[in-house]
């Protein structure tokens, strides 16, 4: 295995639901930590309402751009019925981050979920706010900055976290290692 | 510039960045997933960026450039070097003044396309240098230094990446500009530019003289680096394999081809010679291992069924430990349908209730051949829908060949669907034809991009319009209808079918912008009124 620990993370959903948005502000977040950081996505069919993924992997070098299965740390999904199609890239004992990790009538706007899932994910890397909070700004429209704002405390805050779940589904009742 | 500056870009936006910094006068090509964003991307950037109607024109605008002294860019998909095989074959004779980089973007896994050819070959074939890189910053890179070969060699460069390259965003260091291009001007050369026998005969001689001075070139070029490791393994890789190799196998000792045609084959045996096992690694077709093994070279390549489909790091390890067992199969994920809304979905629902033998082609309307339409029977590659309906028209028996319709989106059209027209009145079928053409106003599945049929150009400003149903008047086609398709509108039910009981050559427009970009076709409206150009 290489010597540098690599952070993989992959988001799942389907068109319209700020996929590659969140994914994009984590890799601009894992760049402004100074990482070496990969991002990698198809799309192209996401605007027709396809599933659509994107993994970023970040660490001091990073080679192959896409998250060997097996080996995703975390996955952010944005919408149920995409977990099964992307459960087999969490390695054992990997975070799953699921829609209800947040309580979604707390958002300013309910389009900003994606935001808030990546502030639950933000507990779990070693990527300081002050990188999230330039990112956000960033990457989303200026009228937007302050739901996204919201929804991302909102993440950040919630302590329903991450589960840690085994490939083969069993919830481990195990607390969660970062990295 | 800071020296320092890190960013964040996708190999098709790291090739834009590159060919702004290396003074490219002019990038021509035709929307094509995964090449599309280069262009728009180096329009961003303040380069001058034209949508041709195909990448045959595209290609030819950007020879034209290259003529005159200037250095240029065409860019396209895979399937479109086909369209564009004709003139890039002969400017490999002709050679270019300035400088000409064509851009081959492959998708090798078919994550859009409607094959997974391999275009290294295409290099081979027409003989041309071909580079490839391997993530975002070697796709700036290797950018500079492809306009360098093209100038010193006066020849063009095939430059190939796939889709992993295009779409994943890696961290790009940029350097200062390049030296700046030199001013186009003319400079008679007839025998190195008109190609008939007596010029392309020494023409051709002087092609592969080019070549082996580059073969040379190419045996201490930077582009190719090895990384050392263990003389135990050594993998010879290129394009977005040479990653996924460093991660399967970071132990290994690799060389990375960054300059694939023509190949430095003294430095690749030096590399087979250093180590005990040598695995050839790449996507596709095994071109490498072909080629190394033609001159005698002892490497392994990857099982047969590595070639269909992307590779990744699990595939690579699977080929390294000559694991042939079956692959998991892959979670089929929620397929794209047509949007609620789509005008096109109207026209496929009374197609399927007609019982029409539907000729497809390639678009978002392709899309219509899923449930619950079920009206597509064929669909080839662009522009085929009309010749092909014709073949059947032509063919089948006569209450068989009434059924047939030809069903093309606007920006096919103008791709490769004139001639088809042409062919249908000047070949006609005796029992008609009917040919609907779905006019959205944009080319939509690859991110709404403008077309001659849009009356814009690539920076949405209003330009000269080709009004398809002028075109069709003037071709001689006397039913020429257009129709707004709505959904529960008896009107274009009634349409399709008298045009296909009156057994005449009939062309259908079922004319309606796509729903997607409803607001900014209002913006570009209110724009060519105003005369104040706004980006989308």
């Amino acid at each position: 295995m290489s010597d540098s620990p690599v952070t993989n993370i992959v988001f799942g959903g389907l068109g319209g639901q700020g996929v590659l948005k969140a994914s994009d502000i984590l890799a601009d977040a894992a760049v402004r930590a100074g990482f070496d950081v990969k991002k990698s996505e198809l799309h192209g069919m996401s605007q027709r309402g396809g599933s659509v993924s994107s993994d970023v992997r970040f660490g001091a070098r990073v080679f192959s751009p896409m998250v060997p299965a097996g080996e995703a740390d975390f996955l952010v999904i944005l919408t149920p019925d995409q977990v099964e199609p992307n459960r087999h890239v969490l390695r054992e004992g990997g975070g799953l981050i699921l829609p209800d990790a947040v309580s979604a009538d707390l958002l300013l706007n309910r389009k900003s979920l994606n935001v808030a899932l990546l502030g639950v994910l933000s507990r779990q890397l070693p990527i300081a706010e002050e990188h999230w909070l330039a990112a956000l700004r960033a990457n989303l429209a200026e009228k937007l900055h302050d739901a996204n704002v919201q929804a991302f405390n909102l993440g950040r805050a919630s302590g329903k976290g991450v589960s840690s779940v085994a490939p083969t589904g069993m919830k481990i009742a195990q607390p969660f290692k970062a990295g | 510039m800071s020296q320092t500056e890190r960013l964040l870009l996708s190999g098709d936006e790291a090739i834009a960045l590159a060919a702004r910094h290396a003074g490219i006068a002019l990038g021509a090509g035709y929307p094509g997933t995964p090449s599309t964003e280069i262009l728009e991307e180096f329009a961003r950037l303040g380069g001058r960026a034209q949508w041709s109607p195909n990448e045959k024109v595209a290609l030819e605008v950007a020879i034209g450039a290259a003529f005159a002294g200037a250095r240029a860019l065409a860019t396209m998909k895979h399937v479109g070097l086909n369209v564009a095989a004709d003139p890039l074959f002969t400017v490999a004779y002709t050679g270019v003044t300035g400088a000409l980089v064509v851009v081959s973007a492959d998708d090798p896994g078919l994550a859009s396309s409607q094959n997974e050819q391999d275009n290294r070959r295409y290099a081979v074939a027409a003989g041309l240098p071909m580079i490839e890189p391997a993530d975002s910053q070697q796709a700036y890179d290797f950018f500079l230094a492809a306009i360098e070969l093209s100038e010193r060699w006066h020849i063009p460069v095939l430059y190939r990446i796939t889709t992993r390259v295009c779409h994943s965003k890696t961290i790009v260091v940029p350097r200062s500009p390049a030296v700046a291009a030199p001013a186009p001007h003319y400079e008679r050369d007839v025998r190195s530019r008109v190609m008939i026998p007596a010029h392309a005969r020494p023409a051709h001689r002087r092609l592969r003289e080019k070549l082996v001075e580059i073969a040379a070139w190419n045996e201490t070029s930077p582009l190719n680096q090895e990384t050392p490791g263990n003389a135990r393994l050594g993998l010879i890789t290129s394009g977005i394999a040479f990653m996924h190799a460093r991660e399967a196998a970071p132990d290994a000792r690799v060389l990375q081809l960054g300059v694939t045609h023509p190949l430095p084959l003294a430095k690749i045996a030096r590399f087979v010679a250093s180590v005990e096992r040598c695995v050839v690694l790449e996507e596709g077709d095994p071109y490498l291992a072909d080629a190394l093994r033609a001159v005698g070279l002892a490497v392994e390549s990857k099982p047969e069924m590595f070639r269909f489909g992307e590779l990744n790091v699990n595939r690579v390890r699977r080929i390294l430990a000559g694991n042939t067992s079956p692959e998991p199969a892959p979670q089929p994920g929620k397929p794209p349908q047509l949007c609620e809304g789509c005008a096109h979905r109207a026209v496929f629902e009374i197609l399927h209730q007609l019982d029409c033998i539907v000729s497809g082609d390639i678009g978002c309307y392709t899309l219509g051949v899923l449930p619950p339409f079920n009206a597509m029977d064929t669909c080839v590659c662009m522009g085929a829908s009309i010749g092909v309906g014709l073949g059947l028209r032509h063919t089948l028996p006569p209450e068989q060949a009434r059924r047939v319709v030809s069903v093309i989106g606007d920006s096919t059209f103008v791709h490769s669907g004139i001639t088809g027209l042409v062919e249908m009145v000047y070949n006609p079928p005796s029992t008609g034809h009917v040919v609907i053409i779905l006019d959205n106003s944009t080319t939509a599945m690859t991110g709404h991009q403008e077309h001659p049929g849009t009356g814009r150009s690539l920076e949405h400003k209003p330009t000269n319009k080709l009004v398809f149903e002028d075109l069709a008047r003037a071709l001689g086609i006397r039913r020429v209808h257009v129709v707004e398709p709505r959904p529960g509108s008896p009107e274009l039910e009634r349409l399709i079918s008298e045009c296909l009981a009156s057994g005449e050559l009939c062309l259908i427009i079922a004319r309606r912008p796509c729903i997607l970009i409803a607001k900014q076709l209002r913006e570009y409206e209110k724009c060519a009124t105003a005369c104040e150009p706004v980006q989308a």
